[in-house]
């Protein structure tokens, strides 16, 4: 049951659509219907959509058009980035990188090249879930033919250090750079042209766009195997009729974020500092886990004595909708990997509770979140700790 | 000008009811259906209503049923997932020289990772023989791929009969079926085609693109495809597509509730199209089966014609038509279904696809009817190929 008041907290594990991005896909799904590879009117309408959209990202990101691909969403971008990368360059080396505190949609994929015959190094992170460089370094190899960091993570919202990367990256002639940033894009600056990064995921429902399309950049001459194959879409790369309603309603979401990227970003970290202060000095025995700073739009906190999932539904009967790590993994039983990673305990573990923030949250609902987290962390204690 | 639609084997639009079901799921109820809340709940509850609206159409149980990006994701999966979960047992595929790319390149994309693949011819009007199955298999076959109609030339194939004939051999050939032109147009229904797979497309159905389903029979052995979530039941990652599931659900339940209705429209428009053409216009070849065809189908090869400029002389009297399959409308190599059923290059170039749908009328087929012999024989006259004065 739902009370009037609603406070969205879980914008990281998606968000509410945009009106433009909506208007956007009823016009193709209902006038620009047409199937792009049709040589009629029906068909060029619906090209000229994805073409449109293609160009739209490839400007708010200051790449070309044709290293732009679109995908049914983050997942499958770096299923395709990884998968691609690992078989289409295995005989230059079979070694690999990431880091511990990926998305499993990046996690898993190296598990399986691991069982494959691939070698992967997984990067620790410090206490507040960064990887540290002179462990990249040390890491890189002759043979090594990938890195996959990601830009933003997912549940403590730290930002990688991915210029510093780039640049220790740069000095391996055979390694490509692969960047999920699906936690980013739109949230934060990226790498001015994406210099240096040969392929980046993208999620168009993180940023108010629809769910089911993503997409994935690829520098111009990085040569990567399809995932699937088919009728030849997007240059060979990933085949299947387009989904031009997605493409049309990411592009849409992705304009209007880009064109607010400062102000929304400036009004999210105003929100997040209100929300974490407050926590942390008004409520006793909590925990900030990740960087002080980081992504404007991710919190993470511990509330020790208290079990994750049970205060998210005590805040949830208030109409606060919160995760307890990331969405993906929340139907699990699993412990967040990414908190392990740091280091936290397992009461650390436990009580931790994310908030992804959007601009559209007033300061009254993180006054109304913070008192009914007063409450309930009080409440619970009672009858869990001790 | 008129506008008519006639390429609903290219894509259809999405109909009115499917968008105002998918309208709530963008806006009001538009959770990640993998978190734990309300929000949550709601869109994975809607998830599985489409999941039991997809599965009654095909005479599946629900748990059977898997959400994809698309058909072309489908037929990638169910090959790719059974060609590598059972390479143990060996390493040989039968498909048929009249698939949809989607299958083909994907076929020939195992041949490079060692599998054999077997192409079986078909007749002239696009059957694929049973005993040319059977005789196809060895002790290495693990799969059999055949889809259920052609795309481009609508013909029905034998899936029932072949099912039921790798029912009586003594171990278990997967079978897959690409019943992406299909569903909602034929009744189809898993268990009398005895298939083990299926794949399914949402925007052929007055759905939305970007969003179609894999039937996979319990118990069949197949390794998952895009890795990384929960979601699907372990089987199929990423976060799910919620509003483009909820109106493939939807329009997989009106396809159900209006198949006889449209079957019943839509062969009556086809057999005026295919006899007036063929009233109407010298050197014609109606490609396909005449009577084992696809109610909406209607494809035609027109000697001494080029197709491409045919369907730009059509789109300039409004008409949306395709030459063959539209994934392949760019490329200049003649229809491989066409040259499958043994017509010479210089005709499959000059075919042309009409594919009816709910919105097409009889005054759509009559302007059709009145304005194609004349651009037919205005091409012909510009032609060097055709034969003038006294010519046949």
């Amino acid at each position: 049951m739902r009370e009037t008041k609603e406070v969205y907290l879980d914008n990281s594990a998606t968000t509410r659509i945009a009106k433009e991005a909506v208007d956007a896909m009823v016009h193709a799904m209902t006038v620009a219907f047409g199937n792009p590879s049709s040589l009629h009117r029906k068909g060029m309408e619906a090209e000229r959509i994805i073409n449109e959209g293609r160009e739209t990202l490839a400007s708010l990101l200051g790449v070309k058009a044709r290293e732009i691909y679109f995908t049914s969403g983050g997942t499958e971008s770096n299923n395709l980035a990884i998968k691609g990368v690992a078989y289409a360059r295995r005989r230059y080396g079979k070694h690999l990188i990431t880091t511990a505190i990926e998305h499993p949609s990046v996690l898993e994929v190296f598990r399986q090249l691991e069982e494959e015959g691939f070698s992967v190094t997984y990067l620790s992170v410090d206490k507040t879930g960064h990887i540290k460089l002179e462990e990249l370094e040390q890491a890189l190899k002759p043979e090594t033919i990938l890195v996959s960091i990601m830009y933003v993570n997912n549940e403590v919202g730290s930002i990688q250090p991915i210029e510093d990367a780039i640049n220790i990256i740069a000095k391996n002639k055979n390694t490509l750079f692969h960047v999920d940033a699906v936690q980013a894009f739109g949230k934060i600056s990226l790498v001015p042209n994406l210099r240096g990064i040969h392929l980046m995921s993208l999620s168009a429902h993180k940023i108010y766009g629809p769910k089911g399309v993503g997409a994935l950049y690829v520098r111009e001459g990085t040569r990567i195997m399809p995932l699937f194959n088919g009728g030849g879409q997007e240059s060979g790369l990933r085949s299947g009729t387009e989904n031009v309603p997605g493409i049309a309603g990411f592009a849409a979401a992705a304009e209007l974020v880009f064109k607010n990227l400062d102000s929304w970003q400036a009004k999210m970290r105003e929100l997040k500092e209100r929300l974490k202060t407050g926590i942390l000095s008004e409520i006793p025995d909590t925990v900030l886990n990740g960087p002080e700073n980081g992504a404007p739009h991710i919190l993470n906190v511990s509330f020790l004595g208290t079990k994750a999932e049970v205060l998210l539904h005590a805040l949830e009967s208030h109409g606060i909708y919160v995760s307890t790590g990331s969405a993906c993994s929340s139907n699990k039983k699993g412990k967040s990997h990414v908190l392990a990673a740091m280091g936290k305990t397992a009461e650390e573990i436990d009580g931790a509770i994310r908030f992804s923030f959007s601009p559209f949250l007033s300061v009254e609902d993180i006054d109304y979140t913070l008192e009914v987290l007063k409450k309930e962390v009080s409440v619970l204690r009672k009858f869990i700790r001790r | 000008m008129k506008r008519i639609y006639m390429d609903h084997a290219g894509t259809t639009p999405v109909r009115k009811e499917v968008l105002e079901a998918m309208i709530p799921y963008f806006t009001e109820k538009f959770g990640n259906a993998s978190t734990i809340y309300s929000y949550g709940r709601e869109a994975k509850a809607a998830i599985e209503e489409a999941r039991e609206k997809v599965a009654h159409l095909i005479g599946a149980d629900p748990k059977e049923i898997f959400f994809t990006g698309g058909g072309t994701e489908s037929d990638n999966w169910a090959i790719r997932g059974i060609a590598h979960a059972n390479k143990e047992k060996g390493k040989h595929i039968i498909t048929t020289s009249i698939e949809h790319h989607a299958v083909l390149h994907t076929c020939e994309d195992l041949e490079k990772e060692g599998f054999k693949v077997t192409y079986l011819p078909v007749d002239k009007y696009g059957l694929v023989k049973v005993e040319d199955v059977i005789n196809a298999i060895t002790d290495e076959t693990i799969l059999v791929t055949i889809m259920h109609a052609n795309n481009e030339i609508g013909t029905i194939e034998p899936i029932a009969e072949i099912g039921k004939a790798l029912k009586k051999l003594d171990r278990k050939i997967y079978f897959h079926t690409d019943a992406v032109q299909t569903v909602g147009k034929i009744p189809v229904n898993v268990d009398e085609l005895g298939v083990d797979l299926l794949s399914i497309s949402s925007h052929k159905i007055y759905g939305p693109k970007g969003v179609g389903a894999l039937y996979i029979r319990k118990g069949t052995r197949i390794k998952p495809f895009i890795t990384g979530g929960a979601q699907e039941n372990k089987r199929r990652a990423g976060t799910e597509n919620v509003p483009g599931i909820v109106g493939f659900g939807k329009a997989a339940e009106l396809a159900e509730q209006e198949l006889q209705e449209q079957y019943k429209k839509l062969s009556y428009l086809r057999d005026k199209l295919i006899k007036g053409i063929m009233e109407k216009i010298p050197h014609v070849i109606l490609n396909g089966h005449p009577t084992q065809r696809l109610p909406h189908n209607v494809n035609v090869c027109f000697k001494y014609i080029e197709g491409e400029s045919l369907l730009l002389n059509l789109d300039m009297k409004g008409i949306c038509a395709s030459s063959g399959s539209a994934c392949t409308s760019g490329s200049l190599e003649p229809s491989h279904v066409l040259l499958a059923i043994g017509l010479p290059p210089e005709i499959a170039h000059g075919s042309l696809r009409l594919t009816l749908g709910r919105d097409n009328t009889e005054e759509d087929v009559d302007y059709v009817l009145e304005v194609l012999p004349g651009i037919v024989q205005k091409l012909r006259e510009m032609s060097p190929l055709f034969p003038k004065e006294g010519g046949n």
